[in-house]
């Protein structure tokens, strides 16, 4: 009876504390709905439209999927250049950014200038950085396939080339790898070093040491930067245009636009595709089902790999 | 239940009217009264110091005619930056806008970005057919809708070095296309290390204003046919115009060495352009190349560019573009904003003016023959092209450019030698050139 008597004021007090949790959480709320909810919401509502930002939309239905997944040849080049680049330019950038951690963390002399060397490139802007390594590799007048030349080696074409094209971003994405480097660094000096110590007692060489102590230890900052890397680079795009635009010579004058993926669509993206779409050729709904793809891709990749940092975590990770 | 399935209809509608709302860019509108004092936004592509004071000149002229309208003029503005201001709308956005393509009119006109010009000249008393040539009337309208006038127009032909073709032992330019081959590989001259000092004459499709659009011109190609499908597969001179390019590229040394050599040249409109510093003995150009060629350390000349073989007659013709110029929709002051575009485009005066001081063609039948026009020799080269009757420019389509795009894309292939089938290659080109249009439609 009691219990009855309360039960109008539990219900009161049970609702201030929805209340007070949604008021804490309304931030989070407000943003993720308009800068996530929205956008997501309007992609998808656009995807089945025909608009050109000018005219008001029409209905068509699935037209505009037919469209990109079967009738647009540019689609296949761009998702396969998005997909490479994920693999690679990921994986390497990790193993790189992983090696030069180790070497600077271990050299005993010289230690600021080396981190202040490696750092450094990370802090030039993308476009200024991209500039420079296609002045730096341009087969007729960059000073690389000369100074090759002259040591016998016959040089490719890099950002002229199909083949050495995404290569070439790449390298360029490699000489920028100060910020993994720094993370990976605070990783490894992280790992306890009573556990080298008792490794070395062991009888632990410098591969086991790395493999049963070092590795374990820095795991999920790996996984960090592995997913990090993929949502990055699925989102790829100003090195891509800026490389592609300026290792095609082509003149961009006010009258002209910049086709994105010299040469031959080798450096195409999807990101790049989504931007030409919609903001080129004001193909709004194709640009919105590309997009969905890209997120799905994104989704499903990531979701791929948080499962798999759940398996290789231990319970106390 | 029923609440909760009314409560989601509702979310649901509230956000369609929100996305539907949001879809909608500011309109204009053609009330205004043109005698009442008013300031107009004209945004142009024009950045070089001679062209800017050029039109600053124009629009003083403007002025004085009509005191009333004041005119804030923006230059350097891409066609890109014009897109997404008209799109955005806003109290910024330009009421009178230009582009140096016409490759985008189709798309202006068919979305009704530009305003429909007709009820203008009608109100005002402009017949544009008494006024325009026919070919610049085409390029600035889509299926009737005249969405824009010529500000100006261009015509390509040929530059070329008189040293090299003494040097060479060539007595002229030549007028066909196998006329261009052989004096090509004559006037190219390589290194001793294999690589190149001079191409005779560069077909590669990245070359600067090389686009493949403006050598198949001279073939006089139908991009479409009566139904409005693209028919470049059954177009008997595209594989004509391809293998004049093979040809021209095997002849010179093959495409990765000419590839490798183009990637040395300087940008286009410095004083690096590689016309100008001798790597190239003929180019292909616009008429405003003559004026950046002031500090030629050679005899240089012009012609308009060959023509093949079998068809002689058509030797003068050439590609013609231009600048065009329009109103944007979402101008409140179209009527004081078609004033200017009157004078702009159709005041024979302010025309020859202006084409004399940019070095450009002028866009009106009256203009193209006044005796005020520039006298120069190499200019008149290309008044004449512009005038053959066997000139042509790009038809307008719905999507604008996008089918010049596909045909570029299609022919970086076809030069590198990658594609090995031609006749399957330029029908598959046509269907996605279908596709791309069907898809713009609404």
């Amino acid at each position: 009876m009691a219990t009855l008597t309360n039960a109008p004021a539990l219900r009161r007090k049970a609702r201030r504390e929805r209340l007070r949790t949604l008021g804490f959480l309304s931030p989070w709320l407000v943003g993720f709905t308009v800068f996530f909810g929205y956008p997501l919401l309007a992609t998808v509502y656009f995807s089945f439209m025909h608009y050109n930002q000018i005219e008001a939309p029409t209905f068509v239905g699935l037209r505009n999927w037919r469209y990109v997944l079967e009738q647009m040849p540019l689609f296949g080049p761009a998702l396969w250049n998005t997909l490479w680049l994920v693999v690679v330019m990921v994986a390497l950038r990790v193993v790189f950014g992983l090696g030069i951690g180790l070497l600077v963390t271990r050299i005993k002399s010289g230690v600021g200038f080396f981190r202040t060397a490696f750092y450094l490139p990370y802090l030039a802007p993308p476009v200024a950085a991209t500039v420079a390594f296609v002045f730096l590799l341009n087969p007729g007048t960059g000073p690389v396939n000369d100074i090759l030349g002259n040591i016998g080696i016959h040089a490719p074409n890099w950002f002229n080339d199909p083949a050495w094209a995404k290569p070439s971003l790449v390298l360029l994405s490699l000489w920028g790898i100060g910020d993994l480097m720094v993370i990976f660094m605070a990783a490894l000096l992280d790992v306890p070093k009573e556990q080298y110590e008792a490794a070395e007692l062991d009888g632990a060489g410098a591969f086991h040491k790395f493999r049963y102590v070092t590795w374990p230890s820095i795991t999920p900052i790996v996984m960090f930067a592995v997913v990090t890397g993929v949502v990055q680079t699925m989102q790829y795009y100003t090195q891509a245009l800026v490389a592609g635009k300026l290792a095609s010579g082509v003149s961009i004058g006010p009258g002209s636009v910049i086709q994105p993926g010299y040469p031959d669509h080798s450096t195409l993206t999807v990101p790049q595709l989504v931007y030409s779409l919609g903001f080129q050729n004001f193909n709004t709904g194709a640009a919105c089902v590309l997009s969905l793809v890209l997120f799905a891709i994104a989704m499903a990749v990531t979701t791929l790999l948080m499962r798999k940092r759940a398996g290789l975590l231990s319970a106390e990770d | 239940m029923p609440r909760k399935l009314a409560a989601l209809a509702s979310v649901l509608s509230a956000g369609a009217l929100l996305l539907t709302g949001c879809a909608n860019p500011s309109t204009g509108s053609a009330e205004d009264d043109p005698t009442k004092p008013v300031t107009l936004k004209f945004w142009h592509g024009w950045s070089e110091k001679s062209e800017v004071k050029a039109i600053d000149a124009s629009i003083a002229r403007f002025e004085k005619l009509h005191p009333n309208i004041k005119v804030k003029a923006t230059g350097n503005v891409t066609d890109a930056t014009v897109n997404q201001a008209l799109r955005a709308g806003g109290s910024d956005a330009p009421d009178v806008v230009s582009s140096f393509t016409t490759n985008n009119v189709g798309q202006y006109c068919s979305s009704g970005m530009w305003v429909e010009l007709n009820p203008f000249m009608r109100k005002t008393g402009l017949d544009k057919t008494k006024v325009f040539p026919k070919t610049l009337l085409d390029y600035t309208s889509y299926e009737g809708d005249q969405c824009a006038l010529p500000l100006l127009a261009d015509a390509y032909g040929m530059y070329y070095n008189k040293d090299a073709f003494a040097e060479a032992g060539i007595k002229r330019p030549p007028r066909t296309m196998s006329e261009l081959r052989r004096d090509a590989v004559k006037l190219t001259k390589r290194t001793k290390s294999g690589g190149y000092q001079r191409v005779g004459f560069m077909p590669n499709f990245r070359l600067y204003q090389n686009s493949p659009d403006r050598l198949f011109a001279q073939w006089g190609p139908s991009y479409f046919g009566k139904d409005g499908k693209a028919r470049l597969a059954k177009e008997k001179a595209s594989k004509e115009f391809y293998a004049t390019t093979r040809e021209l590229i095997r002849g010179q040394g093959g495409y990765g060495p000419l590839e490798t050599f183009r990637t040395s040249f300087g940008d286009e409109m410095s004083s690096q352009n590689a016309f100008l510093t001798g790597k190239l003995a003929m180019h292909m150009d616009g008429e405003w190349r003559g004026l950046f060629m002031k500090g030629a350390k050679f005899k240089w000349d012009t012609a308009p560019l060959p023509v093949p073989d079998d068809r002689p007659e058509t030797y003068g013709r050439g590609y013609l573009t231009g600048t065009v110029v329009g109103i944007a929709h979402s101008s409140t002051h179209q009527n004081a904003a078609w004033e200017l575009v009157k004078f702009l485009t159709a005041d024979t005066d302010q025309v020859v003016a202006f084409a004399n001081a940019i070095h450009n063609v002028p866009s009106t039948k009256a203009a193209l023959t006044s005796p005020k026009l520039d006298s120069d020799p190499t200019f008149r080269a290309f008044l004449d092209i512009a005038q053959n009757r066997y000139s042509t420019a790009l038809p307008p389509s719905i999507n604008g450019g996008q089918y010049v795009t596909s045909l570029q894309d299609f022919s970086y292939g076809v030069e590198a030698g990658k594609v090995h089938d031609l006749d399957a290659g330029l029908r598959k080109l046509d269907d996605e050139i279908d596709a791309d249009n069907l898809q713009a439609q609404n």
